[in-house]
């Protein structure tokens, strides 16, 4: 049976103030001009309801920059696998990044199974955060079906003016609620008031690229010998930025780094980008991806070709930030639209 | 931030401890591991282990001996970068870890029955060595096996002793060739592509399985195909440079494989036609 309770807008503060007297509680926070990051709070006053998709997706509380996998002692030849997590919730989830989460969910429970990063996500509740409109002109959510939620979360709040009216998901979820004390049950009359801003969205979100929903893959199959991706070459710094903004992009590097001894150390895995030139490279230098315009098209190729044999599922959320951040102005939303046109 | 130590992982390494290293040529070093404990590493032939260096990193290397060597395996290792120059400064008796195998092997019990035939160029031998002597020691279980190597220069052959006796052996066809001789030289001169038209084999019960750099690929394909060897039968096996060996950190992806995980052994039916796969 569905579940869903109202949170008065001005009692968010006792809740999240509640919540952050027990563990650590993350939301969105301003950061400068219409940026923002998802930050430790301690009351909901520090929190930015209205925010554009964070600078890092939460995806760093799952899979941090940088994560001790391993430490050493050479004298000893010994070395232990370790695991760093913290307890947390995290407030404010827009369904992009949720949308997110699921597909690392789903590569790190993919055999072998990583351990660390099982154990640390089911050490954080997630609250989810709906958006009643677009964020910006970036934003393609609805095409990739993330404009309205799909689960992944313990808590989903949605905005009703001065009330949220809040679906509890999960055995957690409901915990969070019960023990803040500040939520009131649900009638008839809110729950229509949701159904009709869900009708609503209906009219506000609309596919934003000229390509449909399951047209996209077949969009990608046929796009490998693409112009568009010499016009991407010609453009692409490498920066790498687009990948680290990514909700979904996962690749990595493992680093050992010895201590001042010299005798101890760890080994951390650190985010890496297969933007970077050296990425696919070999030993006697061959380079798999040599060219931008090879390393862009597998980017994409990332998002809308190969995850869908793997995993079903397009791995692009919709979220907007790599066009946000590029600073070559490569727009996810332009490359779908001329790949379209080419191959029309 | 709590930290705990975790009792599996697949970044936990083994204990090893190498028996036996030299140079084998101006480049490679050879060495013979054993796990400690006396485990057997119980490998497939053309899987791949992660050597752990504490304190300088891991890199992926091929395994080169068979696994009906039970008691240790071999590595040879090309002085290339950072962890395996550390490597070339190994003697026998030092320590080392290692994790693995990982990765997709030759397909044994496919090949098992039928005609074999195995090109390698350069470091190729050494992956398919793997192969090669698992199926010498149990030869009756194939068919005819022909053997065919290429390198720059004769001082690059590796394990020259090895394949002269390869050479020698009355149920192996073998064929060895040099791109540039030296004075003492008695074999073939060209490039590996050479020998192949002279193979004289029956296309429909010949697998062929074929290792080498990147660049060779192309080459010696094209002669295979012209044989009419159907694409279903024929292997490689394609390097990369893994960094975590279990399918996640992205480097050694080909199109939606992960090289470790779903190669490095791969038929040419099932990797042609992707993106940056040959």
């Amino acid at each position: 049976m569905q579940r869903f309770v109202i949170l008065s807008k001005k009692d968010l503060d006792a809740f999240i103030s509640a919540l952050a007297q027990s563990q650590k509680v993350v939301a969105p926070v301003a950061r400068g001009h219409n940026n923002f990051s998802f930050a430790e709070v301690s009351s909901g006053k520090e929190i930015t309801l209205k925010y554009i998709p964070t600078i890092l997706p939460p995806k760093k509380y799952f899979l941090p920059t940088q994560e001790i996998i391993t430490s050493y002692n050479k004298r000893e030849n010994a070395l232990n696998a370790i695991l760093e997590y913290e307890k947390m919730v995290i407030f404010g989830v827009h369904t992009c990044d949720l949308a997110g989460i699921q597909c690392l969910n789903m590569v790190f429970a993919d055999k072998p199974k990583d351990i660390n990063y099982i154990i640390r996500k089911n050490k954080i509740a997630i609250i989810g955060l709906e958006c009643n409109d677009y964020c910006d002109e970036y934003a393609s959510c609805h095409v990739v079906g993330n404009h309205l939620p799909n689960g992944g979360y313990d808590l989903f709040f949605t905005d009703l003016g001065d009330v949220f009216i809040v679906h509890i998901n999960t055995m957690l979820g409901d915990e969070l609620v019960n023990k803040a004390a500040v939520f009131k049950s649900a009638d008839a009359k809110m729950l229509k008031a949701l159904e009709s801003l869900r009708q609503m969205k209906h009219s506000i979100f609309k596919d934003e690229v000229n390509v449909k929903h399951q047209e996209l893959k077949p969009l990608f199959d046929r796009s490998s010998n693409s112009k568009v991706w010499e016009d991407l070459n010609k453009r692409c710094v490498a920066c790498g930025n687009c990948t680290n903004v990514c909700p979904t992009c996962y690749c990595f590097d493992i680093i050992d780094e010895p201590n001042l001894d010299l005798n101890t150390g760890v080994r951390y895995r650190r985010w890496d980008s297969c933007q970077n030139e050296p990425f696919a490279k070999v030993a006697g230098n061959e380079n798999f991806r040599k060219e931008r315009s090879q390393r862009q098209r597998h980017r994409y190729m990332r998002k809308f070709k190969y995850p869908v044999d793997k995993y079903s599922r397009y791995f692009c959320t919709g979220c907007g930030r790599c066009s946000r951040t590029c600073m070559a102005q490569i727009k996810l939303k332009e490359t779908i639209n001329d790949l379209a046109k080419e191959t029309q | 931030m709590k930290r705990i130590e975790l009792k599996e992982s697949e970044y936990i390494v083994a204990p090893a401890k190498i028996l036996e290293a030299r140079m084998m040529t101006a480049q490679e070093k050879y060495f013979k591991i054993a796990l400690e404990g006396g485990t057997s590493l119980d490998h497939e032939p053309g899987q791949f282990v992660m050597v752990s260096l504490l304190g300088i990193g891991e890199a992926p290397i091929s395994i080169s001996s068979s696994p009906t060597k039970r008691s240790y395996f071999e590595l040879v290792v090309r002085n290339v970068g950072k962890v395996t120059n550390a490597l070339h400064k190994m003697e026998a008796g030092d320590s080392l870890g290692i994790r693995g195998p990982f990765g997709r092997g030759f397909p044994v019990q496919i090949l098992e029955g039928n005609d074999l035939l195995f090109v390698a160029g350069g470091l190729g031998v050494v992956p398919l060595r793997s192969l090669i002597n698992f199926v010498i020691d149990n030869r009756r279980d194939f068919g005819k096996v022909h053997i065919l190597l290429g390198c720059k220069k004769p001082a690059d052959l590796l394990f020259a002793n090895e394949i002269k006796e390869w050479g020698k052996r009355l149920d192996v066809n073998f064929n060895c060739t040099v791109d540039k001789a030296d004075p003492d030289w008695k074999g073939n001169i060209g490039l590996i592509t050479s020998l192949i038209p002279g193979v004289n084999l029956n296309p429909k019960r010949t697998f062929a399985v074929v290792v080498g750099p990147p660049i060779m690929y192309k080459f010696v394909l094209i002669e295979i195909l012209k044989k009419e060897i159907p694409q279903k039968q024929i292997y490689v096996s394609l390097e990369r440079h893994m960094k975590c060996g279990v399918g996640k950190c992205g480097h050694c992806q080909i199109a939606q494989y992960y090289c470790c995980k779903d190669g490095p052994v791969f038929s040419y039916d099932q990797i042609k036609g992707n993106l940056e796969a040959l």
